[in-house]
């Protein structure tokens, strides 16, 4: 093999200007990667608005008309009767992050499909980096959604302790960072952007009606001991658990517990299914080029 | 600040191939491809539609792992030392990558965040950049509002903005028109005579071609000739670039387009 020779008269050195990245550089890349995903938010107003409105007609009209019908005991973290919208807070917090964390599943299919996510994928930082980057942007997001939500619920009478809205910022990062690591793993498996919708009919609904969001599990486990079961098994009973909780100033260990491992294990198959030499990628035939 | 041996005669290669080969599944794309580009070169990779340019690009950029053969920037391993490789690298992709609801800066600075380039030092680097494509009217437009050959200058700038010694482009030029084309060519040659940068050219239409140039020419995911034009050309027996591509990718010279149809 021979290299094909230089057409430009020059020097036998050539300087290559490339020290290593340190800690400014990499601050540098994930405020870029957090500054674009809020641009992005910010320019899709729809997504903005709906993103509100979801849980607001959730607690507004759906509340208002079940109070009588779903009658919420005494449970813990509740000290006393509770009323309904109260009970179904958290559950809707849990919502905002769980339709939030699948937007960003469908940004990045988006961004394959339309080549935007190529120029986050060659970046020389480690691909790992680069996958929490956007994780750790596409939660800031969400987070911001939630506690938008938690400000007009606040006048319209759903008031949570006031230690419990900084409480529940940890809860609210680790169960979003979960649900977007979910997001982001089913990304790499979804080929195209039509088959989005499936995710909704098969993870979206399913997982939030398979949780105390609505309901307490007690009330499913006395109409459906299957799905009781189904209700344990499921990521997201365990994120609006410890959103609930942290509301009101305490931690639930089991959710805590049970939360940090789904993340790591959803976020170690987004990251796999990201690497070149691993993933699901490499086995995609490229929609961008010719061969 | 490291230092690259570069003698063009055995030296480090701005990039180096070997023995490169890929699949789809069943499908082969590339077939124990091997070559290598000097610096300051300007390289043109022939071939037509489906002959594996696109492939060969995402091999070299990571975006698909080699699992068969090597593939160096500057000495950088792009599987083992991908990190060292892709700074190094700055590409234009086939497909526009540009996010069509931000501003030109906006763009562009989120490329340079991402090779850790802090916010002063992109600013200074993107109007720059701009200055030299003509485009410094336009930071603050939405990357929509602009014309196909105005994205590709933006996209162009883009991958220069961490300053890299290698730039790669796939097609830059499909879907221009001749102007625009000829502008963008000229562009990217100048960049190779002044700032010494190495660029590999991937393209279908031999009216890019200049006698001078290098071309590597790929046949259904085969490397099929490699060298410089007038050398190209001789080893087929034939007289004009045209004929040698012709008969190297096995058509007929007329079925060979100078512009895009």
């Amino acid at each position: 093999m021979s290299t094909l020779p230089s057409q430009k008269a020059q020097s036998d050195v050539v300087a290559v200007n490339a020290p290593a990245f340190g800690l400014r550089q990499y601050l540098t890349c994930l405020k870029g990667v957090m500054v674009r995903e809020g641009l992005r938010f910010v320019n899709q107003r729809e997504r903005f608005i709906s993103s509100l409105v979801r849980p607001l007609v959730w607690l507004l009209i759906f509340a208002a008309g079940f109070r009588q019908v779903l009658g919420v005991s005494i449970i813990p973290p509740y000290k006393t009767y509770v009323l309904y919208e109260v009970y179904i807070t958290p559950g809707l917090c849990g919502m905002i992050l769980l339709f939030s964390g699948m937007q960003s599943s469908l940004s990045m299919v988006y961004d394959r499909e339309m080549g935007n996510m190529r120029t986050l994928l060659v970046s020389p930082f480690p691909r790992w980096y680069l996958l929490v980057s956007k994780l750790i942007a596409g939660v800031t997001v969400s987070i911001a959604q939630v506690y938008v939500f938690l400000f007009v619920a606040y006048f319209f009478g759903i008031k949570m302790p006031p230690l419990g809205y900084l409480f529940v910022l940890p809860a609210l990062f680790l169960a979003g960072l979960m649900l977007c690591a979910l997001g982001m793993f089913l990304s790499s498996v979804i080929k195209q952007l039509e088959n989005f919708s499936g995710v909704m009919n098969f993870v979206i609904f399913p997982m939030y009606f398979a949780s105390p969001a609505l309901y307490p599990l007690w009330r499913v486990q006395q109409s459906s001991p299957i799905l009781y079961k189904i209700c344990q098994f499921n990521p997201f009973t365990y994120a609006v658990e410890l959103i609930r909780f942290a509301l009101y100033e305490q931690v639930d260990w089991l959710s805590l517990a049970v939360v940090v491992g789904c993340t790591l294990l959803f976020l170690a198959g987004a990251i796999i299914a990201y690497d070149p030499s691993r993933g699901l990628m490499n086995r995609k035939q490229d929609t961008g080029g010719n061969a | 600040m490291q230092h690259v041996k570069t003698d063009g005669n055995g030296g480090v290669a701005a990039l180096e191939v070997a023995a490169v080969s890929y699949s789809y599944g069943s499908k082969r794309a590339l077939s124990d491809v091997s070559f290598a580009i000097a610096p300051a070169s300007f390289t043109v990779l022939l071939g037509l539609n489906g002959a594996g340019k696109t492939t060969l690009f995402s091999l070299i950029s990571r975006l698909y792992s080699t699992r068969n053969g090597t593939i160096r920037i500057f000495g950088n391993d792009v599987a083992r030392a991908s990190g060292e490789a892709l700074r190094r690298l700055g590409i234009v992709f086939q497909a526009r990558t540009l996010d069509l609801d931000l501003s030109v800066y906006q763009n562009l600075s989120y490329h340079a965040s991402l090779h850790g380039i802090g916010a002063r030092q992109a600013r200074q680097r993107i109007d720059t950049l701009l200055k030299q494509m003509d485009m410094g009217d336009r930071l603050h437009d939405k990357a929509r509002s602009l014309s196909g050959g105005q994205m590709r200058r933006i996209e162009i700038a883009r991958a220069l903005l961490h300053e890299p010694p290698l730039l790669l482009l796939d097609e830059a030029t499909v879907g221009l028109d001749i102007q625009s084309r000829a502008g963008i060519l000229a562009t990217i040659r100048k960049l190779v005579a002044t700032e010494g940068i190495g660029v590999l050219w991937a393209t279908h239409l031999i009216d890019e071609v200049e006698d001078g140039d290098q071309v590597v020419v790929l046949r259904e995911g085969r490397l099929v000739a490699a060298g410089k034009v007038t050398d190209v050309v001789k080893s087929t027996g034939t007289k004009t670039l045209r004929d040698a591509f012709s008969r190297l990718s096995g058509l007929d010279s007329r079925q060979i387009t100078d512009i895009e149809p």
